[in-house]
């Protein structure tokens, strides 16, 4: 069986109106985050991945298995969809319980697994409770008690984190990193990208259908070279170092961090940069405590290469 | 081919399908049966039962009008239960089944289940089943019942003795071939049109006219093999003529064949969609 989640030039159209263009894509496990704003074809291509829509033109494998064999798809695959809705009248361990009773398997177990997937996505008492009556954020761990329950090897996971509060995210955050440290697939697609940037091995940037960048969000960071980037260094003369800086032709920003003992710094040749930088420490004009890339994460990314906030997706 | 079919046949797991098949129809049922939203379903079943009952209670029961109130039983199954109660009773059970799903934004749930979408398909179809046969079949038992109550003595002798119990058999084959035909139909369409409904109505239509279409067209009417399955045949006069079928004499077995390759094909075509539904409920 392949570890490898693969789109083959996939295509979706609905009707004239473009959903995703001629993707090809080869996931590895581990995190992955989709990334891109409203309408960008993120819950098209999830929905893809799934078979909840079927690509018009182009193949989609998950672990060398099609979404159309669903007997044996969705023993492996679970997904948290962006749909917030329920079966009418059904608690909250109902839910997963059902879920599981369709896999086949006997009900002692399936009690089983629904109890630990409850305790897993933190739901407390509230998994007694009518579906009905529970807020945005308990629907959302519902969902994803249902879609963890039975252990798949593939976690789709649409819009996760929406409707919780921040303990309630980064429990999910953590939840997440140790289901991708276990070798499982989690594909996440957030807007909070500042939080999911954190816990990504690999995002997949799309726009208007098409995809834009993909693979790990340093690598990806490198290949956009002739966007500049930025770094922020601690030191306790940040003036001294950002009027030396700014005197050689790549640094094309210098702005002072807001507590005063840092700087951040623009530059379009990040090995002249730190060459100089070197120097400059070298000199012991400048005392640096520490130096970290600024905009080394997706939501830089997205800004370069969207040319909108990740934040507004 | 065949030899593919074969290896498919027996090579399936038909265990499994069976498990999941009984849980998504036990599911279904404990989610749509003695909901109040059905309510106007069991009115539509227990209509008669009522009127027959009131009958029971105020109505004359002379030997002499036995053979009339038979004509009257027969008539209701003839003109009301197959035309009108079990029709729309099963349009509102069946077209809930996905298409109420996709309304609800639920349906997403099942499709995303390790389960063949037919198995899906079919088992929502049984529970529909189900559902439609336990309150008509009922019906129809409480409505002879009640009946021949009346009579006493001569009604319990013509019920278990006479014809009545081999009139009883052949109305609830009706019901059971009516509600399944029917539901069919009704599942069939719910799953092309966003609003069955009007598709009904055309369908009403199109059993209403069969009996002047050709014989070939005929044969994909519900009502037309049920009327051949009457044990007693009411001619219909005034308003009742428009929902009396005339067709050439088929024999009950041919009928009750017929209808069910009838329904058989009908849910084919059924199973072939759900493998091509999409879930997009902003546009569904």
């Amino acid at each position: 069986m392949s570890d490898r989640i693969i789109f083959d030039n996939v295509s979706k159209f609905y009707g004239e109106i473009l959903g995703v263009n001629r993707i090809s894509l080869n996931i590895p496990p581990g995190i992955t985050t989709l990334v891109g704003p409203n309408g960008s074809g993120k819950t098209t291509l999830m929905n893809l991945m799934t078979g909840l829509v079927q690509p018009s033109s182009g193949s989609i494998t998950v672990l060398g298995i099609s979404p159309g064999n669903a007997t044996e798809f969705f023993r492996n695959v679970g997904y948290c969809t962006q749909f917030d809705s329920f079966p009418r009248g059904l608690l909250g361990w109902q839910f997963v319980l059902d879920s599981l009773l369709l896999h086949g398997m006997p009900k002692s177990e399936a009690y089983k697994l629904t109890m630990e997937a409850l305790e897993r996505a933190q739901l407390g008492d509230a998994a007694g409770r009518k579906i009905a009556g529970y807020s945005k954020g308990m629907r959302q761990k519902i969902r994803l008690a249902q879609a963890i329950a039975h252990h798949p090897k593939v976690l789709v996971l649409d819009e996760p984190l929406n409707g919780l509060d921040p303990v309630a995210r980064a429990e999910s955050l953590a939840l997440f990193q140790e289901l991708g440290r276990q070798g499982m697939h989690v594909i996440i697609s957030s807007h909070i990208l500042d939080e999911v940037d954190r816990i990504s091995d690999r995002v997949v940037l799309i726009t208007g259908g098409y995809l834009i960048a993909e693979g790990n969000i340093h690598e990806v960071r490198q290949e956009v070279r002739d966007k500049p980037m930025q770094v922020l260094i601690r030191c306790d003369r940040p003036e001294v170092l950002a009027s030396k800086m700014f005197a050689v032709n790549h640094c094309v920003e210098a702005r002072l961090h807001e507590d005063g003992k840092g700087v951040f710094l623009r530059t379009g040749d990040i090995d002249q940069f730190y060459f100089m930088l070197n120097g400059i420490a070298a000199e012991g004009l400048v005392k640096i405590d520490a130096v970290t890339p600024a905009d080394d994460d997706a939501n830089a990314i997205y800004q370069y290469l969207i040319g909108t906030d990740g934040g507004a997706s | 081919m065949n030899w593919k079919i074969t290896t498919f046949l027996g090579e399936a797991p038909w265990g499994l399908w069976w498990i999941q098949g009984r849980r998504l129809t036990l599911i279904e049922l404990r989610r749509n049966i003695l909901s109040w939203r059905a309510s106007w379903i069991y009115f539509l079943a227990f209509a008669p039962t009522f009127i027959i009952f009131l009958h029971l209670l105020i109505g004359e029961h002379s030997p002499s009008s036995m053979a009339e109130d038979t004509d009257i039983l027969a008539g209701i199954v003839q003109f009301y239960y197959v035309r009108l109660g079990i029709f729309f009773g099963c349009l509102g059970i069946f077209s809930r089944l996905i298409r109420g799903e996709m309304v609800e934004r639920s349906l997403h749930f099942y499709l995303l289940s390790p389960v063949r979408r037919e198995i899906l398909l079919l088992s929502k179809f049984a529970a529909g089943g189900i559902s439609a046969l336990s309150l008509f079949v009922t019906a129809i038992v409480a409505d002879s019942a009640l009946m021949y109550a009346g009579y006493g003595s001569a009604g319990r002798d013509y019920f278990l003795n006479g014809p009545g119990i081999g009139q009883l058999g052949a109305y609830a084959l009706i019901t059971v071939l009516g509600c399944l035909g029917y539901g069919a139909v009704f599942l069939l369409l719910s799953m092309v049109f966003r609003n069955p409904a009007p598709a009904a109505m055309l369908f009403l239509g199109w059993e209403a006219i069969n009996p002047v279409l050709p014989s070939l067209l005929q044969k994909l009417s519900v009502a037309s093999y049920l009327r051949h399955l009457m044990p007693i045949s009411v001619p219909g006069e005034g308003i009742f003529a428009l929902l009396t079928i005339e067709t050439e004499p088929v024999p009950g077995w041919a009928a009750s064949i017929g209808l069910t390759l009838l329904i058989a094909l009908v849910l084919s075509y059924a199973c072939y969609r759900i493998r091509r539904l999409e879930i997009r409920y902003t546009t569904d």
